[in-house]
């Protein structure tokens, strides 16, 4: 399993990146995408929509079931990674290169663990 | 693992996807033991299973294997199953894992004339050997002439890597393939000499996962999704396996008595974005028009399908529909079964 030193993460296996400008970068954890298996499909919000911290902004759908994602924290959605729409499986191959949207004037961040708390947490889930 | 019907089953040996493109390209072997196994026998066997089940067994012959229906007096469909004629006088029927003891004590209640029915489900083991290599793989752990050489017949007796067993050209996937049943004690040991003799051949272990994406690529109806106690045959579409022209069977003055089906299965090819799984609603021109029974992301066809039941007058091929999916609307398109066939 692959943790990012960089990245900070959710007990909803999220990552997140801090942006300048109290901006944040998201997408899904490799321990995550790991547990789903081959993703098929992903359903992503757009530009401009509003997001609240700990609530499902997108879902991501293997063969097997559909589960959500939630936001890191709430803000508005500033950028989606549109790329993911035609190639969900890119999210099992590069989990930390496929970002899943961008949310600009955060608010209400969720705690958020570093690398080390993160691994030790999954360690506990598996 | 999942618990299932009393056993534990693997979901996926490795993925689910890959398992599945396995038995489309090449072989994929499934460990199907949780099957409920039951011997029906006596003189009047055959008359007994053509009261309880919905096909006709009438012409069979010894080494053949019929599918059938078995239904209730409103004519729900209490399982479905598939029949092997032992002898004129003895058939091995195998039912599905999850309906086993209510299936056995429905057909004890039902049996006619002089018969006996057995439960023998613990006393088989079942492996299915699915995928267009899988006749290669299967001649190097047997002898070449005693793997049964047509589909729906069988071999009893015969011998698979040093061990008993009763050999089937049947399956559930859409593909050619095999059944093996053997005694539970010897299956490790075919299991694990069909895995070293399709190694070569790209033959990987499958689970549960792979065969419902399988049955559902191939559009086969599946107990408790696109058939329950309350459906039946006529609608989901199992018609060629219900002979009207029998004298009398189960479910029968039912059938006749509710007249043409106003419901009928139908596929669904997803247009829009989105996966459609079973349990939405369907809407045609804002009408609600059914609901899906099974659906999801088929891998060798590369697209997310469904199948539903649906009102009769809007079930034709090309029929623009909705289906609602967590809220949101996803569209769709009626389109004709099965999707996949294979070559």
């Amino acid at each position: 399993m692959n943790i990012l030193r960089n990245l900070r993460y959710t007990k909803s296996h999220e990552w997140v990146e801090i942006l300048e400008d109290s901006k944040i970068r998201t997408g899904l954890t490799d321990f995550a995408q790991h547990a789903l298996g081959s993703l098929v499909f992903v359903n992503l919000p757009e530009e401009g929509d509003e997001v609240t911290a700990g609530e499902s902004y997108a879902d991501v759908e293997s063969v097997k079931a559909v589960s959500d994602v939630n936001a890191p924290a709430s803000g508005v959605v500033s950028a989606v990674n549109e790329e993911l729409l035609d190639a969900p499986e890119k999210l099992n191959e590069d989990p930390y290169g496929s970002w899943m949207i961008e949310i600009s004037e955060v608010s209400d961040l969720e705690e958020l663990m570093d690398a080390d708390e993160y691994e030790a947490f999954c360690r506990e889930e598996e | 693992m999942v618990p299932f019907a009393g056993y534990l089953l693997p979901v996926q040996y490795t993925d689910v996807i890959a398992e599945h493109m396995a038995v489309r390209n090449q072989a994929g072997l499934f460990d199907v033991s949780h099957m409920g196994e039951v011997i029906i026998a006596g003189p009047d066997a055959l008359a007994c299973i053509n009261h309880l089940y919905t096909n006709d067994f009438t012409s069979m012959q010894d080494g053949r294997v019929r599918y059938s229906p078995m239904c209730n007096e409103e004519g729900g469909v209490v399982d479905d199953l598939i029949v092997y004629r032992m002898a004129a006088d003895r058939y091995l029927v195998v039912v599905n894992a999850a309906n086993r003891h209510k299936d056995v004590e429905w057909m004890k209640a039902h049996l006619t004339g002089d018969v006996t029915l057995e439960d023998r489900s613990d006393e088989y083991a079942q492996l299915a050997l699915q995928g267009p290599k899988s006749r290669e793989i299967l001649a190097r752990i047997m002898t070449e002439d005693e793997i049964p050489a047509k589909y729906y017949t069988f071999r009893d007796d015969v011998t698979a890597a040093g061990a008993k067993c009763l050999v089937s050209q049947t399956g559930y996937t859409g593909e050619h393939g095999y059944e093996i049943y053997c005694r539970p004690e010897d299956a490790p040991g075919i299991w694990d000499a069909l895995l070293a003799a399709g190694r070569e051949d790209g033959l990987i272990p499958c689970g549960l996962g792979a065969r419902d994406t399988l049955r559902l690529e191939a559009a086969m109806p599946l107990y408790g999704h696109e058939m329950n106690d309350t459906i039946s045959p006529l609608e989901t579409g199992l018609g060629f396996s219900v002979k009207m022209q029998k004298q009398e069977f189960i479910g029968k003055a039912a059938m006749l008595a509710k007249g043409e089906p106003k419901i009928r299965r139908i596929g669904l090819k997803v247009t829009g974005r989105g996966i459609i799984r079973e349990h939405c609603k369907i809407f045609a021109g804002g009408h609600e028009i059914g609901a899906t029974t099974s659906g999801t992301h088929c891998p060798y066809l590369g697209g997310a399908y469904a199948m539903a039941l649906v009102d009769t007058e809007y079930a034709g091929e090309g029929t623009p529909v909705e289906a609602e999916v967590r809220g949101r609307k996803v569209a769709a398109e009626i389109t004709a079964l099965p999707f996949y066939k294979k070559a």
